[in-house]
């Protein structure tokens, strides 16, 4: 039996994808179903004056069209899952169609159903919507200043939470030898996954059942809060998502889209299919990051960092989403001080609701934010005290036998050796020889620079106490049931809902090695709620970690099963069987054996069973993992700039990162550059912008900037391996590291060329135009 | 809107095909809800993001920006019809370089590599990352996909061998 695990075996899930069989939400398609078209808001804010139906109703085609007056009674309201505590927060009532006010553009308020998509939307065409406009408020901070509209009026000034942690600084601050201050935008960014959102609802009126097939990646958390929401008893509600096309974040979150066409489908009697058009996307799929962060690190002239604290106000939109309240407050503040041994910290967010989309987890969710702010800071910190960033890195990161490392806010950071990826960082990059190089290519005119980013993250998110601690309203373990079949073929069903991450191969990699088996006779089945007891899905870098441990454990109750089983059969005592290579044999008598296949058989025909065993062969295990996990690693970018139109070229790009033990290389690289390229094009060219009456004006992919395959080079990765003692497989979790990481690295590297001419930072996204604007402010400066 | 049908007819994966539709109905909906070919997806509006590529005639198409009733006679290749008895080079660089996370951006990366193939079949990096352009992949990153492609063109190069491909169910 050869070594799969740390295998880069080829992805069992591509052999339907690449043969277009993948079935994604809207690839399905039953008798009877039609389609849903939204009726949207084109104002932020606004009074619903009435809602004319009579024209859309009389369309060709349609079968209704139901506006939130017939939805009010009958729907609960979309609650978020997240509510930090001691933060004093406030919900937004967020019905699925608006009924008297709308609060961002693509608020929905009436709901069309016809027989073809294209009827469906000419008939939404025809619905007459009277508004009373209002005024709106977009800016996270000044939508807490004095005279502001509201956007709840039951939310005073705008702020739905108020989260602090950590002690006063102030004296730290004020005995500080050095303090750098500077305040940071994280720009609001489009998750924009490939594949728009969808919904197909189909009742059953025999079984009085409702089966929701959704782009989605957390089927229980939306059968939860699908069940409240629609009054409909969790054990009569299915929740389905077999092939999901990216989700980033944006598909964990309940939406209206997904309670509307449920509902509709059981007043129709019809299956009702809804699916979002790129635009739509763009206006109500949730955002990620806006944050204003007011930052200041103390620390001494020879490069000590002694404090970090921040003021940020975060963006949370129109509505607090399904995570939208954990991503400012816990997965961003209790980790400010990112690798780095600081004594002091302390974070203050103010939650603020605005008349734009919707903000939830993005790729990272809050570590990008957290991470950005003190990489950034660091190399601040270096040019103001005229020491190299590596060396003030290298001085204040955890040493390597500080693990288990405390962070102020109380993290344990598990285990790691951050100078170790650093190392190999500055020898791929031959950092010293790069510097010369630099100094000497500013003389003949030319700018490039080099950035840093030595980070840390925390994911694996489980365990389930410290979800409850934190406010998630929620569990974060995870369950798997290993289910041997009479012929020794292995079906597992998994809790996670994996959507590219590749854990159809993972997870059989995991099953085959310990069995003994091929992995080509194990199946993964993830993603319906019919088929699997519970889960809480895919986010947060958890599936591996949290997900991979329950299967572990499921596993092993298979086999210590299988062996009581076989030293039944092979008439020796159960201490005296050793299992290998997917046999069992009598210890120190080799040709003593019986198989896998043949123990599993037994099971089933069950003539003849150990005292005390019952027939069959399955396992299943609910697994709560001790504590989160914490990647890390040293990124390093390289770039040059031209000064004469503000273009930057990515010329190298090296990530050395350790995520514990990797069970498929050749997915993990996938992981980390997915990752790199969206956190490179959080630095270089995305962001949403919107105008003062709220209207997005990045609403399509012709003005949002997706990063494209001609922008970047080839990527240098490389790993080191320290186990997660956090979990039974010793992972950490790669699906963040990349967007976490590279941002600052790109950011400090185009700051590092720009110094000449006396710039210190820039807005992200970094694009030419505003570089080159910068450079002929500071000419002087050159 | 009156609705008026009309007959289209074209050959789709080799099959003629002959059908009364609206004259508005695009062909990337002519073929996912017509024919019920779902493996060519819609990732846009705008046409930018390549997800419902195929070949019209040989040549790449936003299958989004055109009518069905403008493929009237034409052929019309979709993922389901890139393999014949074996896997199509490309489908097997995609899956032996690790060319889709999602898979939703595959099929239209794939029949765009496809058609860069056959036009150039030795692309150095830089062309590839050109010829990518009109595909946006939210996933891999792209460095997976570049290689995949080389991986395919490596394939096609020693063609005459019959060794490469694997068969699946
Ligand atoms: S769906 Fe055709 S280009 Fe996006
Ligand atoms: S593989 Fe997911 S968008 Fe390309």
């Amino acid at each position: 039996m050869p070594q799969v695990m740390g295998q880069a075996l080829k992805r069992h899930e591509d052999i339907r994808l690449i043969r277009g069989r993948g079935q994604y939400t809207d690839d399905m398609t039953l008798p009877g179903m039609v389609y849903a078209k939204m009726v949207r808001s084109p104002y932020a804010h606004a009074k619903i004056l009435s809602v004319d139906t009579q024209a859309a109703q009389a369309m060709p085609g349609v079968l209704a069209v139901f506006t939130g007056q017939d939805t009010k009674d009958e729907l609960g309201l979309i609650p978020t899952a997240w509510i930090p505590p001691n933060s004093d927060l406030k919900m937004t009532p967020h019905p699925a169609l608006a009924f008297d006010t709308v609060r961002y553009v693509g608020d929905a308020v009436a709901v069309v159903i016809a027989e073809t998509p294209y009827q469906a939307q000419d008939a939404a065409d025809q619905v007459q919507v009277q508004y009373q406009p209002l005024e709106a408020v977009v800016h996270p901070r000044e939508a807490v200043e004095d005279g502001r509209p509201q956007v709840h009026e039951e939310i005073d000034h705008n702020i739905a939470f108020h989260w602090t942690v950590g002690p006063d600084l102030d004296a730290v601050f004020q005995q500080a030898e050095v303090v750098v201050r500077h305040e940071f935008r994280q720009q609001r960014l489009i998750p924009n996954a490939m594949e728009p959102r969808a919904a197909l609802a189909q009742y059953n009126n025999a079984t009085d059942e409702l089966t929701v097939w959704v782009t989605t990646q957390n089927p229980h958390i939306h059968r939860f809060l699908l069940s409240g929401i629609l009054g409909i008893p969790e054990h009569k509600l299915r929740v389905v998502a077999i092939d999901v096309g990216g989700g980033f974040g944006s598909k964990i979150a309940c939406y209206p889209d997904e309670v509307v066409a449920s509902w509709a489908a059981r007043k129709l009697h019809r299956p009702v299919k809804w699916t979002e058009t790129r635009q739509e996307n763009f206006l109500i799929t949730s955002h990620g990051r806006d944050h204003v962060q007011e930052v200041e690190l103390a620390g001494t002239r020879d490069g000590q960092i002694q404090a970090i604290r921040v003021k940020a106000y975060s963006n949370l939109g129109a509505y607090l989403s399904t995570a939208g309240p954990g991503v400012p407050t816990i997965l961003f503040g209790l980790i400010i001080n990112g690798a780095y041994n600081i004594p002091h910290a302390s974070a203050d967010v103010y939650g603020v609701v605005t008349n734009t989309t919707p903000v939830d987890a993005y790729r990272g969710a809050g570590r990008p934010e957290a991470t950005y702010l003190i990489e950034r800071m660091v190399d601040l910190y270096a040019r103001e005290i005229q020491m190299d960033p590596v060396a003030v890195r290298e001085k204040n990161l955890v040493q390597a036998e500080a693990f288990p490392y405390t962070n102020p806010f109380g993290l344990q950071y598990d285990s790691g050796n951050y100078q170790g990826t650093l190392k190999i960082a500055l020898d791929m990059l031959d950092y010293p020889k790069l510097r010369e190089e630099q100094a000497a290519l500013r003389k003949d005119g030319k700018y490039i620079g080099i950035g840093w980013s030595t980070y840390v993250e925390m994911c694996g998110l489980g365990p389930s106490e410290v979800a409850g601690a934190v406010g998630f309203q929620g569990g974060l373990w995870e369950s798997a049931t290993v289910r041997v079949h009479p012929t020794g073929k292995v079906t597992v069903f998994t809790g996670a809902s994996p959507h590219g991450q590749g854990e159809e191969t993972t997870f059989a990699q995991i099953v085959g090695q310990e069995l003994g088996i091929p992995v080509d006779d194990i199946e993964i089945v993830h993603g319906d709620t019919a088929r699997i007891s519970m889960g809480w899905g895919t986010y947060g870098s958890r599936t591996t970690a949290v997900g991979g441990g329950a299967i572990h454990l499921a596993t092993q109750k298979v086999i210590e099963k299988a062996k009581k089983i076989a030293a039944h059969k092979l008439e020796v005592s159960e201490s005296d069987v050793v299992f290998e290579d997917g046999m069992f044999s009598v210890s120190g008598v080799p040709d003593r054996q019986v198989s896998f296949q043949a123990v599993t058989l037994d099971a089933y025909l069950a003539w003849s069973l150990p005292e005390g065993v019952e027939p069959a062969l399955e396992g299943t295990a609910f697994y709560d993992p001790k504590n989160f996990t914490y990647p890390f690693g040293a990124h390093v970018a390289v770039v040059s700039v031209d000064p004469d139109t503000g273009d930057i070229h990515l010329m190298r790009y090296i990530a050395v990162d350790d995520i514990g033990n990797i069970i498929n290389p050749m997915i993990v690289e996938g992981q980390i550059h997915g990752g790199l390229v969206q956190g490179i094009g959080q630095a270089l060219y995305e962001g949403a912008e919107y105008d003062a009456e709220g209207q997005l004006l990045t609403g399509s992919l012709l003005d949002y900037a997706m990063p494209k395959a001609r922008f970047f080079p080839r990527f240098e990765t490389a790993h080191t391996v320290t186990p997660s003692p956090h979990n039974p497989l010793g992972v950490k979790g790669v699906g963040e590291t990349g967007a976490i990481a590279s941002t600052p690295a790109i950011v400090n590297a185009v700051m590092d060329a720009l110094h000449p001419f006396g710039i210190r930072d820039l807005p992200m996204p970094l694009t030419p135009e505003k570089v080159w604007q910068a450079i002929q402010q500071n000419q002087g400066g050159r | 809107m009156p609705e008026v049908l009309t007959t289209v007819t074209m050959t789709v994966n080799g099959q003629s095909v002959t059908r009364s539709i609206e004259p508005r109905v695009l062909l990337v909906h002519f073929l996912r809800e017509e024919l019920g070919l779902t493996g060519t997806h819609v990732g846009c509006d705008t046409s930018q993001c390549g997800a419902c590529t195929v070949l019209l005639d040989g040549e790449a198409v936003k299958s989004c920006t055109v009518l069905a009733v403008q493929a009237q006679g034409s052929a019309v290749t979709t993922i389901e019809g890139l393999e014949g008895t074996r896997l199509h080079p490309v489908q097997e660089g995609f899956w032996a370089k690790h060319g889709l996370q999602c898979g939703f951006c595959t099929p239209g990366a794939m029949m765009t590599a496809a058609y860069l193939l056959s036009q150039n079949p030795h692309p150095t990096e830089e062309e590839i990352r050109e010829g990518l352009d009109g595909v946006v992949c939210r996933c891999t990153g792209y460095e997976t996909i570049v290689r995949s492609v080389q991986q395919a063109a490596a394939l096609m190069s020693e063609a005459s061998e019959t060794s490469g491909a694997e068969e699946v169910g």
